[in-house]
């Protein structure tokens, strides 16, 4: 809108006198001033060391700060100031910053992103800072430690993790004489149990089928022996029979009508309507366990188990890494401080106030205990067959593509094995890309 | 820069000396002048010019998520020809801007309406259509969202009470676009009817005297005098609608994102519903193809300017200035 009428003023510019220029020199100063204070990551004189340690989730800003505290107690001589960027615009913002060079010290990395910014010389490699700072890798689980690692170089130290698993409601396996899902399950059990728990009469449905990855086909695709990326992350598995069927898995849900269909599930998020209590089974993260703690009508109602088995166990598993700023001014401090967000004293403080599954093994109980009204043991169960979440260098390059994609298999509009093969196209394309 | 300032008061210094007397003066009042204009020229620049220099460059470069390009020539135009889902995107960002352009004789009539001296609580219509211009689009499209969900939405409902079965409004993809027109239409409704209640003040009260002594009925004179005279608003609104609704970009990216999941994760209209800013934003910000993403927006920018510059050849024929 205001592209146009910029010529006039423009053509008089060399007739700009000292006084403009100075305004003009002021205001650039100014400018610089508040990058610089934004930013954070300096020192003044022989005071503390400045960190900046850029977070996005509020619920846990009180945990981190708590460690925080907890470090600046062992390590006077720096400071650390944490700081909140809403998820929305979190990658936007660290997009720009590390554009910029002046990205925060240490911040937060999730898995699809991670890769992207190693790539590009973001993070700072950890390989020999680990060993200095007293951090063992074998101190988490492998599959996490795998998703921070790019080209045999260590990027990030585990926080926390999450794994899927079933939910589900008891008063309406009660109602419909339905046993609780348990570790015996299979794919066959759980789809007959959805045809028996929908009843189209009462608007209730036996079970949640929306097209999201992580908490859904990924997990199928692996429980049916495929894969989404190849080991070595330069090809689709999507296109193999395997994944073929993970995806079947849930359309045919769709399409009995044991699952909402996608539009319902696209106007009200899946997770919602679980809580209203008019669907039996939903296949949800660990993350849930706040929201649904919380929920009065669940109360003694909803339970978890581990997700049932294909033609094997398998579930996707994702973390995030708290991971350090490769041009920062204080290296040392900040894999000092990387060291202690990773260590067990850490651990501890995030599984009692946090809502996640800390990363260190070991501590993980303290979740579990935190929430006693649901067996959140199911979770832990499947971290020994977990697969890890699958990422390449840009992953969201072809993981966005996913849901377009699949919508219409979703809808019923186009075969599966043929949106399979198209997401596979895609995926390729983009993967050829990266390098 | 320098140069052409030392050159300029020995150029004429005789029309500064006889018009205002002594130059020093002069020369202060206009150093006064350019420190005046100059954070509007230096915003200016810093926000709009260099950046648009810079999307223009980047559109011929390859450039990584994090700087770093290198030249690519044509290659970025050359990939957005082939590209399948650009061809949609056109077609879903003009459809939408028919769809608003239609609102605007609609803005004139609620104006026409609302200007009559016998109207009761003239004040608090006016209000209440112009309460969604100050809104937040981001609340307004949360507040959309609910109304229009297919199972639990107040549309839904209010249809059910006079037995329709309502349709999913916001993920169908075959209506999903023009449910999105219509929040667009109301949101915009009472922006265009404020410059037009202005416009309308400026109508001379005698030619609506003057018609009705001729026995004209009221249509002929919102018409024949009304609409006319307020053709400059109209075009003024026209343009602006046109160059908005090109741009058009929070209100489908709200209403195809799921709460909680990445930006219109599992919307399966969003292929009807994606403008061309929509995927020039996936292209650059989600898919981090810079380069690619600067090609989008200059086919946008490249539009923009065509409508735009039609419409101001065309103004002549319809556009009467008092």
């Amino acid at each position: 809108m205001n592209t146009r009428r910029t010529s006039g003023p423009a053509g008089r510019t060399g007739r700009r006198r000292a006084a403009a220029l100075a305004a003009a020199a002021a205001l650039a100063l100014g400018a610089a001033g508040c990058a610089g204070g934004s930013t954070g990551g300096t020192t003044n004189g022989s005071g503390p060391v400045q960190l900046t340690y850029r977070i996005w989730d509020k619920s846990q800003q009180p945990a981190m700060q708590h460690i925080v505290d907890a470090f600046q107690a062992a390590n006077p001589s720096v400071k650390v100031t944490v700081q909140l960027t809403a998820n929305a615009e979190y990658w936007t913002k660290l997009q720009a910053d590390a554009t910029s060079g002046s990205a925060p010290d240490v911040f937060w990395m999730n898995g699809p992103n991670a890769q992207l910014y190693a790539s590009n010389g973001i993070l700072m490699p950890l390989s020999d800072k680990l060993a200095a700072n007293h951090v063992s890798l074998s101190d988490y689980p492998q599959s996490l430690v795998n998703l921070y690692s790019y080209k045999g170089t260590q990027y990030g130290v585990p926080k926390d993790f999450d794994t899927v698993g079933l939910w589900y409601n008891k008063k309406l396996f009660d109602a419909a004489g339905v046993k609780y899902p348990d570790d015996t399950w299979t794919w066959q059990t759980l789809q007959d149990a959805a045809r028996k728990l929908t009843d189209a009469s009462k608007d209730q449905y036996g079970i949640l089928a929306p097209p999201f990855g992580q908490e859904n086909y990924y997990d199928t695709i692996f429980q049916a022996g495929g894969s989404v990326i190849s080991a070595d992350g330069t090809s689709s598995g999507f296109d193999q029979p395997a994944a073929v069927a993970g995806l079947k898995f849930w359309t045919d849900l769709v399409k009995s009508g044991a699952s909402p269909s996608l539009k319902t599930m696209t106007d009200t998020f899946p997770s919602q309507l679980f809580e209203s209590g008019k669907v039996a089974m939903y296949y949800g993260g660990s993350w849930d366990t706040l929201e649904f703690a919380k929920n009065p009508n669940l109360q003694g109602n909803v339970d978890v188990a581990v997700l049932p088995q294909g033609t094997k166990r398998a579930v996707a598993i994702h973390g995030l890494a708290n991971v350090a700023y490769a041009k920062t001014k204080h290296p040392k401090e900040a894999a000092a401080f990387l060291a202690f967000l990773g260590s067990k004293q850490a651990a501890e403080i995030e599984a009692q106030e946090g809502g996640v599954i800390p990363a260190f093994n070991s501590t993980q109980q303290s979740w579990v205990n935190a929430t006693p009204q649901f067996h959140l043991q199911s979770f832990l169960d499947e971290v020994p067959y977990a697969v890890t979440y699958p990422t390449s260098k840009n992953t969201s390059a072809w993981q966005s593509q996913e849901a377009v994609v699949f919508g219409p298999a979703w809808e019923g509009t186009t075969d599966v094995a043929t949106a399979a093969q198209k997401m596979a196209g895609v995926m390729n394309a983009a993967l050829s890309k990266e390098k | 820069m320098t140069h052409t300032a030392a050159a300029r008061p020995a150029a004429r210094p005789s029309r500064a000396a006889t018009r205002r007397g002594r130059r020093p003066g002069r020369r202060r009042e206009r150093a006064w002048a350019y420190l005046m204009i100059a954070p509007t020229t230096i915003g200016l620049s810093v926000f709009y010019l260099w950046p648009i220099a810079q999307t223009f460059y980047d559109s011929f470069t390859s450039s990584g998520p994090f700087g770093g390009s290198t030249w690519a020539g044509t290659a970025n135009y050359a990939a957005l020809a082939q590209e399948p889902t650009v061809g949609q995107a056109v077609v879903n960002t003009f459809l939408y801007t028919a769809i608003q352009l239609a609102g605007i004789p609609l803005a004139v009539l609620v104006a026409a309406l609302l200007n009559q001296k016998g109207l009761r609580g003239r004040s608090v219509y006016r209000v209440l259509y112009f309460l969604p211009v100050v809104t937040m689009p981001v609340a307004v499209a949360m507040l959309w969202r609910w109304m229009y969900d297919g199972n639990y939405g107040l549309v839904n409902y209010l249809l059910s009470t006079v037995g329709i079965h309502g349709p999913h409004w916001a993920s169908d993809p075959d209506i999903a676009l023009y449910s999105l027109a219509a929040i667009g239409l109301w949101m915009s409704l009472g922006y265009n009817m404020v410059i037009f209640l202005a416009g309308l003040q400026g109508v001379p009260t005698e030619f609506y005297e003057a018609a009705r002594m001729d026995g004209a009925g009221p249509v002929r004179i919102f018409l024949r005098i009304t609409v006319p005279m307020l053709s400059p608003n109209i075009f003024f609104v026209t343009i602006l609608t046109v160059i908005n609704s090109l741009q058009m970009f929070d209100l489908a990216y709200m209403m195809m994102s799921t709460p909680g999941s990445a930006a219109g994760a599992a919307n399966p209209a969003l292929p009807k519903v994606r403008s061309i800013t929509y995927l020039f934003f996936q292209k650059a910000f989600i898919e981090h193809d810079i380069g690619f993403g600067a090609a989008v927006a200059f086919v946008l920018v490249g539009f923009i300017v065509l409508v735009t510059f039609v419409q101001f050849r065309l103004q002549k024929r319809w556009v009467h200035y008092v």
